[in-house]
């Protein structure tokens, strides 16, 4: 794991203190909301629903299991016990006092942590593949690049008052478990035909209001100009993005409306002058950072055998465990979804638990996935059995990953100030109905996701079945999405027709699965089946 | 009836204004009238509430209830944790919301 040197923990701490002196100004009467509000925003607070809502980066989604047993204890210092994992791998807090804010910063800070770029119109934190360094198909660990992205992008001074907001994920194989393309910019890492590393640059993707699936602008930039070649992609847009609109600022619409042909020749023009002016940081520093990021010690020569005598065991070994690149090692992935559950939410507890089962179990570190899950990357075989029942005593082995209950749901409008609908008792619903029936095994893979409002925080868009929220009059209405894909074969959903009171939803998805069920040819998924058949026998079914 | 409604600064609770001050409880709000902007005034240039805002909302035999659901979620707290509501465990809280 990347390890804070003299220059990042001094700026960390000299910023805890400048909030603590606006916050004390902003009490005392010294400054308006007017002026606090920015302010309070760049170090990641919010003021929500119910009280001040706190968003802590966790870059590329990499946490040490001390920075976890931090999470928790924050959990109970601060709010009210429990935290809230997001769609950016990130942990938000519900509960938050402004009075206590800059003590709780003092205490991420003292394990390397913070809030800032969490919020407003600067590259937010850099997200990844969760699966990085352990995963069995990638070609080179995605986070130093990342990292290198991460202290670019740090108090950069001229991106923090972009357009608009700006996210970046970087991932390292061709399967794309962070949702590349629906960034503002995505970059995986590549090798081209002479063997060299280098980095393809996907730009003008996103989902909220205007869903766009991003091009690739730039097949191949060497690795050594990977700063100074995003430099240019930020510059262009920062030119020229929409400031007189909100909701045409983001870089997609910029992309959308320029062509993607035009934005690319602009960018390569700034590319070339920025490589005369010497941005690039030498690549001693990319040297200086991928050891973090090396390989723990593994053990040699492990038995690949698991016990599965245990039937509740073997399944979650099937449904949760990943294949690992070290023989004798799975990635395991701790379901944050229990059946009735909120997405996303772990307890003081369990956050504590999953940080000491980091330490304990996975060479200290553990991962925020972006399905609001949480993964210990680098587990022995041999010891899944004690892990996984330590999990099942705590309420953590739900054995559901990737299936219909595996739900992302955004806070919705239980918590969140935007939001039009909640989220969240839908989820519930689905979840039960989908337990209680007995369907879930027999669906298999079947990506569900739910927003609350057109931000689409829950990723609606990129859901094999997704659902929105709006408000109709007043009254919570559920519109259906189906054919969405976050992975490599991305793509956008399309809404079925009318929507749905929260019951209907519930039994228009159940309807939706059936017909996946009735459909489905030897080995399809419910995402396949719908690009076989079409929009059509999924509406017959659902509204006839 | 129009009532008004913030958060209070410090600890970023959901208030509403009772005539006097700012209470937790949505039924202690009171019907300000035309005069919503001159309180929220005043009362966000005295640090008091932030985010100061006038609501519709209606009495009816439980109390005043907001119009909108949003400022009922508000009201009551999140309706997924009914121990963390204003009326912990009331199995009514909900039917209330919605």
């Amino acid at each position: 794991m990347y390890k804070y040197d003299n220059y990042d923990q001094q700026m960390v701490d000299a910023r805890v203190e400048e909030f603590r002196d606006q916050t004390r100004r902003r009490l005392s009467g010294e400054l308006s909301e007017e002026k606090f509000r920015p302010l309070r925003l760049m170090n990641g607070l919010y003021l929500q629903l119910h009280a001040y809502m706190l968003r802590v980066a966790v870059p590329y989604g990499t946490l040490s299991g001390a920075q976890m047993k931090v999470l928790g204890d924050i959990a109970d210092k601060y709010d009210r016990g429990y935290g809230h994992f997001t769609t950016r791998q990130n942990i938000q807090y519900n509960w938050i006092k402004l009075e206590e804010a800059p003590d709780l910063l003092a205490d991420l800070a003292k394990v390397e942590m913070h809030a800032i770029q969490t919020s407003g119109n600067c590259i937010r934190n850099i997200s990844s593949d969760h699966f990085a360094g352990a995963a069995a198909d990638e070609l080179v660990d995605p986070r130093p690049y990342a990292e290198l992205l991460r202290q670019w992008s740090s108090f950069h001074p001229e991106f923090s008052y972009l357009p608009r907001k700006f996210k970046i994920a970087v991932i390292a194989s061709d399967t794309d478990r962070a949702a590349m393309r629906l960034h503002d910019i995505g970059i995986q890492i590549v090798k081209n035909e002479a063997g060299e590393i280098g980095a393809a640059f996907y730009v003008g993707g996103g989902m909220g209001r205007t869903p766009m699936v991003a091009p690739c602008i730039n097949e191949f930039v060497p690795i050594d100009q990977l700063v100074t070649y995003s430099e240019a992609c930020l510059r262009v847009y920062n030119r020229h993005g929409r400031r007189d609109n909100k909701y045409k600022a983001r870089i997609k619409i910029l992309v959308h409306e320029m062509g993607k042909d035009e934005y690319t020749r602009q960018v390569e023009e700034e590319f070339a002058h920025l490589l005369t002016q010497g941005i690039e940081p030498p690549l001693a520093e990319l040297e200086r950072i991928k050891p973090y990021f090396a390989d723990p010690a593994f053990k040699a020569g492990l038995s690949d055998e698991i016990d599965r005598t245990d039937p509740d065991f073997a399944l979650w070994v099937d449904r949760n465990t990943v294949a690992h690149k070290a023989p004798g090692y799975v990635s395991a992935v701790i379901s944050l979804k229990p059946v009735g559950g909120i997405p996303g939410d772990a307890s003081a507890d369990q956050i504590r638990l999953m940080g000491e089962l980091a330490t304990d179990y996975s060479f200290d570190e553990c991962r925020v996935t972006h399905t609001q899950n949480i993964v210990l990357p680098h587990v022995e075989k041999a010891r899944l059995k004690d892990l996984f029942d330590v999990l099942d005593a705590n309420g953590l082995s739900s054995p559901n990953l990737d299936t219909i209950e595996d739900i992302i749901a955004c806070p919705g409008l239980d918590y969140c100030t935007l939001a039009n609908a909640r989220s969240i008792p839908v989820a519930q619903k689905i979840s039960e109905r989908f337990s209680g029936n007995g369907k879930t095994a027999e669906l298999g893979e079947l990506k569900l996701k739910i927003s609350g409002c057109i931000n689409a925080c829950g990723h609606h868009h990129a859901g094999h079945i997704g659902i929105l929220g709006v408000d109709r009059k007043g009254v919570e209405n559920y519109q259906l999405l189906l054919g969405g894909s976050e992975a490599e074969d991305t793509s956008l959903g399309k809404i079925t027709g009318p929507g749905f009171d929260e019951d209907g939803i519930v039994d228009a998805v159940e309807k939706a699965a059936d017909v996946y069920i009735a459909n489905r040819e030897d080995g399809e998924r419910f995402l396949d089946t719908y690009r076989r058949i079409g929009m059509d026998p999924f509406k017959e079914a659902i509204y006839g | 009836m129009k009532i008004l409604t913030g958060n209070d600064l410090k600890t970023g609770d959901v208030t509403w204004w009772d005539g006097q001050g700012w209470s937790r409880h949505v039924n202690d709000a009171v019907d300000v009238g035309e005069k919503a902007d001159e309180i929220a005034a005043r009362e966000e240039a005295s640090r008091n509430v932030v985010g100061a805002y006038a609501i519709d909302a209606a009495t009816d035999e439980n109390g005043v209830r907001p119009a909108h659901i949003k400022e009922r979620i508000r009201a009551l707290g999140p309706t997924v944790r009914p121990d963390l509501t204003l009326k912990p465990a009331d199995p009514e809280a909900g039917n209330w919301v919605i």
